[in-house]
């Protein structure tokens, strides 16, 4: 089985967000940039299907040089071959068009991507992949069995969950709960050293045009002092609650 | 031409969100001078659709479509679009409709944006607000193709009426074997609880709670309230509570009306998840948790304490305005 994890290259959950040239761009000043969350629990699951059912796993990441460390990280933790899209992640479908091209001529059957990525957290990607590619497509997986041709999975409903058969080639939108967060892989130093060793093949993009534009980017207004109530007097807060929030 | 809004149902009636996409889709025919159009799935009859501006709606009756069935809705919708010569397409931004929402974007060559919080500032160039960096931030995004879908937030729009005949014409859109491709075995779904996404208030605890068997107190104030139960990461890491429940940057969203976190220090991971609901409440015994700076009303104090005796003025409160 090949599989495909795709990669998104963000800004760690603890960035402070601001922007530059007349908020206009990311600043990406002091930011550390890692693999998407979503995509981690992705990534550990496909390692999951090397080990024990032989698969090979391919990584991609659309983007700029600037993605080769988050990339390495994932060769580190024991990808057997990374892409590199070598233009710059700026709308869902450009990118979703560039990942197909990459799915197609891979010859993939099964592709996990992440249910969103935590900048954009447009959720657009891999459902248009899919839809591009004419993969059967499982969003919000968190759970994940293939045998033969066919992927059982487990997806996560409002208030529930829910279990659906589906035949490969597959692409999921997968989230914590594909594998126990304990489980995920932390780049060993021995993982670091074969990493150097393996391949980075940056492609040419095939161009895909775009479909949307950040024009200008705002950050929510600054939010007003709390209002403390103090733990003998909760009448108080019920009325505040009540009266000035109408929020009961 | 109109604007074609997709509206959720469950069992034959429609969702919350279906009234909020279709207010909002109002709101965007009324800037482009035309009529909102519905689709939807087995609803057994308009409900309040009308109220809330839908002058038509398309209904599949189908009834392998019972279940949610992202492939083949996304399919009929964009039939309908095409049907209704529809420019603009309305989803919300649910965990059901951002699944089908992508395969719709791909059928319809229809730029996608989600998480949408307001009406176009502009209807051409086509200009739309939506939320990015998990709430941290917004971005005023244009979309260029000559069809636009909008997934539009929940509770950002909120509900307005503006009454219209609604009339129901039977869709009979046609499904292929591709549609179909992913087929549901089982559906496990506590049906007697408020979900997360829907609440409109959310009890939320984290580790100060000290264990799992502290959350009885939890789960009765969220019973007062009507409202659902969530919790921090660590809390679900740790098996205290169901992944399900998990709120924040990598968990779920929430964009309630209120949001009360008990014993929750703050962290910016699990802001991310709330700031989109409107009204916050804290109760920390430490002065200094961060969530203090992002909460509307604060109580400092030991939950062991605080959450029975709210319950019980809860009840009173209830029973008084009954
Ligand atoms: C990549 C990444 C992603 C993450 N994503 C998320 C996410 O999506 N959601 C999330 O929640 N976290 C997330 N986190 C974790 C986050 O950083 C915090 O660790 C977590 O939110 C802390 O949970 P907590 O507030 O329950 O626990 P703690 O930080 O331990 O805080 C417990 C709080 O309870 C208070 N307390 C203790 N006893 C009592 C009492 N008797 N009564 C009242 N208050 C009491 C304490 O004062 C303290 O403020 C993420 C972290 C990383 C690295």
């Amino acid at each position: 089985m090949k599989i495909l994890v795709c990669i998104s290259h963000v800004p760690d959950t603890t960035s402070k967000i601001n922007f530059t040239d007349d908020n206009t761009q990311f600043d990406t000043n002091g930011v550390q940039f890692v693999i998407n969350p979503n995509d981690e629990f992705g990534l550990t699951r496909a390692m999951w299907f090397k080990e024990k059912q032989n698969a090979s796993v391919d990584v991609v990441t659309v983007g700029g040089a600037e993605v080769e460390p988050t990339l390495r990280k994932a060769l580190a933790i024991g990808a057997d071959q990374a892409i590199r899209v070598d233009t710059p992640a700026v709308d869902g479908y450009a990118v979703a068009k560039e990942l197909a091209d990459v799915v197609k001529n891979g010859g993939y059957d099964l592709v996990i991507a992440g249910r969103e990525s935590i900048d954009y957290n447009g959720g657009m990607v891999p459902g248009m992949v899919a839809a591009m590619t004419g993969s059967s497509f499982v969003n919000t997986c968190i759970s994940l069995e293939i045998d033969g041709d066919t992927a059982t999975a487990t997806r996560e409903i409002d208030g529930g969950k829910e279990t659906v058969k589906a035949s490969l080639p597959l692409v999921i939108g997968g989230q914590k709960g594909l594998v126990e967060e304990s489980d995920l892989r932390i780049p060993n130093m021995r993982g670091i050293m074969m990493a150097r060793k393996k391949p980075l093949d940056v492609k040419a993009p095939v161009g895909a045009s775009t479909e949307t534009s950040t024009v200008s980017f705002e950050k929510p207004a600054p939010k007003g002092e709390v209002t403390l109530v103090d733990a003998d007097n909760l009448d108080k807060l019920i009325d505040l609650l009540h009266n000035e929030a109408k929020a009961i | 031409m109109s604007v074609l809004v997709y509206t959720e149902s469950e069992n034959g009636a429609f969702k919350k969100t279906a009234y909020e996409v279709a207010s909002y889709a109002k709101g965007i025919a009324d800037m482009l001078g035309t009529d909102v159009a519905a689709i939807s799935f087995n609803a057994t009859d308009a409900g309040e659709l009308g109220t809330y501006g839908v002058s038509k709606l398309h209904n599949v009756k189908e009834a392998k479509l019972d279940k949610f069935n992202a492939g083949a809705y996304a399919d009929a919708i964009a039939q309908a679009a095409k049907a209704e010569d529809a420019k603009v397409i309305v989803i919300s931004s649910s965990a059901d409709s951002k699944y089908l929402g992508s395969l719709l974007s791909v059928h319809l060559d229809a730029g996608y944006v989600s998480n949408v919080v307001a009406l176009p500032s502009s209807a051409d160039p086509f200009t739309v607000k939506r939320s990015v960096f998990t709430n941290k931030a917004f971005s005023n995004t244009q979309i260029s193709t000559d069809r636009k879908l909008v997934g539009l937030s929940k509770n950002a729009y909120g509900l307005k009426e503006n009454p219209t005949d609604c009339t129901v014409v039977d869709f009979a859109p046609s499904f292929n074997d591709d549609d179909f491709k992913v087929e549901v075995q089982s559906v496990d779904k506590a049906t007697d609880k408020v979900t997360i996404a829907d609440a409109e208030v959310v009890v939320s605890a984290g580790r100060g709670m000290k264990g799992p068997e502290n959350w009885a107190m939890i789960e009765e104030l969220a019973d007062v309230l009507g409202a659902a139960t969530a919790c921090s990461k660590p809390v679900s890491d740790m098996g205290w509570r169901p992944h399900g429940e998990h709120v924040g940057q990598t968990g779920k969203p929430v964009a309630s009306n209120l949001y009360i976190a008990i014993g929750i220090s703050g962290a910016i991971q699990h802001l991310a998840g709330i700031n989109s609901s409107k009204v916050k409440v804290v109760i920390n015994t430490d002065p200094e948790a961060p969530f203090f700076k992002a909460a509307d009303y604060g109580v400092v104090g030991d939950a062991f304490e605080v959450v029975p005796a709210l319950i019980e003025k809860l009840k009173a409160f209830k029973a008084a305005n009954a």
